[in-house]
């Protein structure tokens, strides 16, 4: 039986286009230093730190744990560096748990990043297929074909994909340290942005970010006692309720893009640990990574918010937004920052936030029992956990 | 209180300077298949799944995501990959096995060193991007750099390294997968130019291309499966900082600090530090390396170190760690040890290292 362990401190930086006025180092300290004051917490008292980011090449430096141990206090103590593709985040933030869960650690400091502006993020996520010519396209290219057989498959009107598009960034607003702020944001001008890969327009795409997420994950003992300090100010740790990573291959034939089984299997084993048996019911927020609009309706069914075919319903509906039935990306989502190694570990912080009573001006009331969601490569990786205000 | 795990089986390929006729999932495939051939598991019945390797040496990036096809993930599987050598996968498989809910997990990596024109150039991008990588310099200067600090200190001399890489060669003769074979005498070897000095030719590894892997499995599953397990009675690793100027080259605390967190050493934080095992599997791709680290733990001179060849043999760069624990846990196996320490390095001049202690029932 695991150990119990909850999230007792947040942190992330202001995310941009270009953080110029940071190094690589600044970056990440930023978010950690946040994230131990939200615990109450200095360097000194972290055991290992796990540190997350998708591939190398982003910017430039080849396994940056060895650069980045003295900043991010690991001298001395163990370091962890994980890499799996999108859903880095999300596992980096698992592996971190897990060191807890497993009674290995107290108090782990776990922290993604991404500095994309220091290399060609286009040029990196293009990565050559099997049996295919290479498009050089990036990620929009890769899965707008996908969209176009979700929108087929659940005869989804086209309009769905800017809906979400606009919402993610009016939600984004309430967020100070999202990237995109676009005030007034609205349909028309979603509709009126380029088309860069059919059906995705421009402002149906996530952005590229510099932007670094860090959490202190600690065992009962410690959440405990952090809950009663002063620096907690009364706010709960987010406690565990089901985490869960799956894995499958980029291509085979019969496999189903759209709704991966790998998809279906995770949500199903956290859902399990969880006891949820009626998602859109039991849980009260989501933060599900979403860089391309119409991922989330697609999600929207795969994650069984929904039946299938149904997902766009829920979106059209406004069920999904800050004050509906079942508010997604209240953050604004990926869609509003993207410093891809650390999105995932933002959508995970964000419900951490949520059912602390941390939120903010996107705060969701009363959100007891919240999802966040990673996925990675051609939709192939998939990493969850499910947080409640109440230790199991 | 740790659940007991054990390393039930290993495999590695040949490590050769150059795998021209494979890619990575076809390196990865045969190590993979004979581990689980030699425990009976199908994929299925593997619990998670943890791999390790880097782009930067593929010049690929998401390269371990193509990999993923050798294992055969479907159905999908829990599956996870660090950025680092096969040993740090290890070690989160070993963590993920704590939590109790799942027995067996499986472990691999992969190293294809033989695409870029220079390993020594290319390890120049591990270093601090703004003051240390524009400066380019590449890992055998760094090392001579290390080499240097311990001779200047009196730890060892350039003869005690030459004894290290004749002694290495040599036991690589026996191990099928070695790269670099037999040594001229020590003596003879010490009148060879200096590479870059104080380290010659001999001193420094070859570079390799390669795989491992590994299957772990807890308590009584790893009983079923292998009739003497190694169980990993300790594993820690530890970090340095990454400013060579600010620390002493010629030790190696994190080593110290690791090899304590794995009980490989005396209860007492006071006690001093002496690894009593039978072997020891030293990841030190640097003769002067290997004598550092033996002053580190306080291995007594009767201890089989690296009777492998180790990594001045073959060194397939993310691989080579995981070989190591791989090489200790054979011992085990066969009787030859009860008690093994096996460890594992990252970054230049010894900056991240693993130790792991495996003994038999």
């Amino acid at each position: 039986m695991a150990n119990a362990c909850a999230v007792v401190g947040v942190g992330q930086t202001r995310h941009a286009a270009r953080r110029d006025d940071v190094s690589i180092a600044g970056l990440v300290r930023e978010a950690a230093e946040r994230a131990l004051a939200d615990a109450g917490m200095d360097w000194a008292d972290i055991d290992a730190v796990v540190l997350g980011k998708a591939p190398d090449f982003f910017e430039g430096v080849m396994m940056p744990e060895l650069y980045l141990a003295a900043a991010l206090g690991a001298v001395g103590k163990p370091m962890i560096r994980v890499h799996t593709a999108g859903s880095v985040g999300g596992s980096t933030a698992l592996v971190a748990a897990n060191l807890v869960r497993g009674g290995v650690h107290s108090r782990v400091l776990t922290v993604a990043f991404e500095k994309q502006s220091d290399a060609d993020a286009m040029w990196a996520l293009s990565s050559p297929q099997p049996f295919s010519p290479p498009l050089l396209a990036g990620a929009g290219g890769y899965f707008a074909p996908l969209i176009r057989a979700y929108m087929r498959r659940a005869a989804a009107p086209s309009h769905i994909g800017m809906l979400v598009a606009v919402k993610d960034r009016q939600q984004a607003l309430l967020n100070p340290y999202a990237h995109l702020h676009m005030p007034g944001i609205n349909l028309e001008m979603v509709e009126k942005s380029p088309m860069l890969w059919d059906p995705i327009r421009y402002l149906e795409t996530c952005p590229s970010s510099d932007g670094a997420c860090a959490m202190v994950l600690a065992d009962a003992p410690t959440a405990r006692s952090v809950a009663a300090s002063e620096a907690a100010g009364g706010r709960p740790p987010a406690w565990i309720h089901g985490a869960a990573m799956r894995s499958e291959p980029t291509m085979f034939a019969g496999r189903d893009q759209v709704d991966p089984r790998a998809s279906r299997d995770c949500v199903a084993d956290v859902y399990r640990q969880a006891g949820i048996t009626d998602p859109i019911n039991e849980i009260d927020c989501a933060e599900v990574y979403v860089p391309f609009s119409w991922f989330e309706p697609m999600w929207l069914e795969s994650l069984g918010f929904s039946a299938d075919g149904e997902g766009w319903k829920l979106t059209e509906a406004g069920d999904t937004k800050l004050g509906g039935r079942i508010p997604w990306n209240m953050s604004g989502g990926v869609l509003s920052s993207n410093p891809i190694g650390a999105s995932g570990m933002l959508r995970f912080g964000e419900v951490a936030m949520q059912v602390r009573g941390a939120a903010g001006e996107h705060q969701v009331d009363g959100a007891h029992c919240a999802l966040g969601h990673a996925y990675g490569g051609g939709s192939q990786f998939f990493s969850m956990w499910i947080l409640r205000d109440t230790e199991p | 209180m740790t659940r007991d795990v054990a390393v039930v089986a290993f495999a590695q390929t040949p490590m050769v300077r150059r795998v021209e006729d494979a890619n990575e999932v076809e390196l990865v495939m045969p190590v993979v298949t004979d581990v689980l051939e030699a425990t009976g598991l199908s994929i299925s019945e593997i619990g998670v799944t943890v791999s390790g390797s880097t782009d930067y040496l593929i010049g690929v990036p998401f390269s371990f995501v193509g990999a993923l096809d050798a294992v055969g993930a479907w159905p999908p599987i829990e599956e996870s990959h660090v950025e680092m050598d096969g040993a740090w996968a290890l070690y989160e498989a070993w963590v993920r096995l704590q939590l109790g809910d799942i027995d067996t997990a499986l472990v691999y990596c992969f190293g294809k060193s033989s695409p870029s024109a220079s390993l020594a150039e290319l390890l120049a991008l591990q270093l601090d991007p703004y003051v240390m990588a524009p400066l380019w310099p590449d890992a055998l200067s760094m090392a001579a750099l290390q080499a240097r600090a311990g001779l200047d200190a009196g730890s060892y001399t350039e003869a005690d390294m030459a004894a290290v890489a004749a002694r290495s060669r040599n036991a690589a003769a026996s191990n099928a997968f070695a790269q670099v074979k037999d040594s001229p005498p020590a003596e003879a070897l010490l009148d060879e130019p200096y590479l870059v000095a104080p380290l010659r030719r001999h001193d420094c590894p070859p570079v390799s291309d390669g795989s491992a892997a590994v299957i772990l499995a807890a308590g009584d599953s790893a009983r079923r499966l292998v009739s003497r397990p190694a169980w990993i009675r300790g594993i820690d690793h530890r970090m340095d900082t990454h400013a060579i100027g600010a620390r002493d080259l010629a030790t190696s605390p994190s080593t110290v600090a690791a090899a304590r967190g794995a009980g490989a050493f005396g209860p007492e934080p006071a006690d001093p530090p002496v690894a009593a095992v039978d072997v020891a599997e030293l990841h030190a791709p640097f003769t002067h390396q290997e004598l550092i680290l033996r002053s580190s733990l306080g291995l007594a001179d009767d201890v089989s170190i690296n009777p492998s060849g180790g990594a001045l043999a073959a060194n397939a760069l993310m691989v080579a760690g995981l070989v190591r624990i791989g090489e200790a846990a054979s011992r085990i196996w066969s009787g030859d040890a009860d008690r093994a320490l096996a460890h594992a390095t990252s970054g230049p001049c010894l900056q991240q290292n693993l130790v792991c202690v495996l003994e038999g029932d």
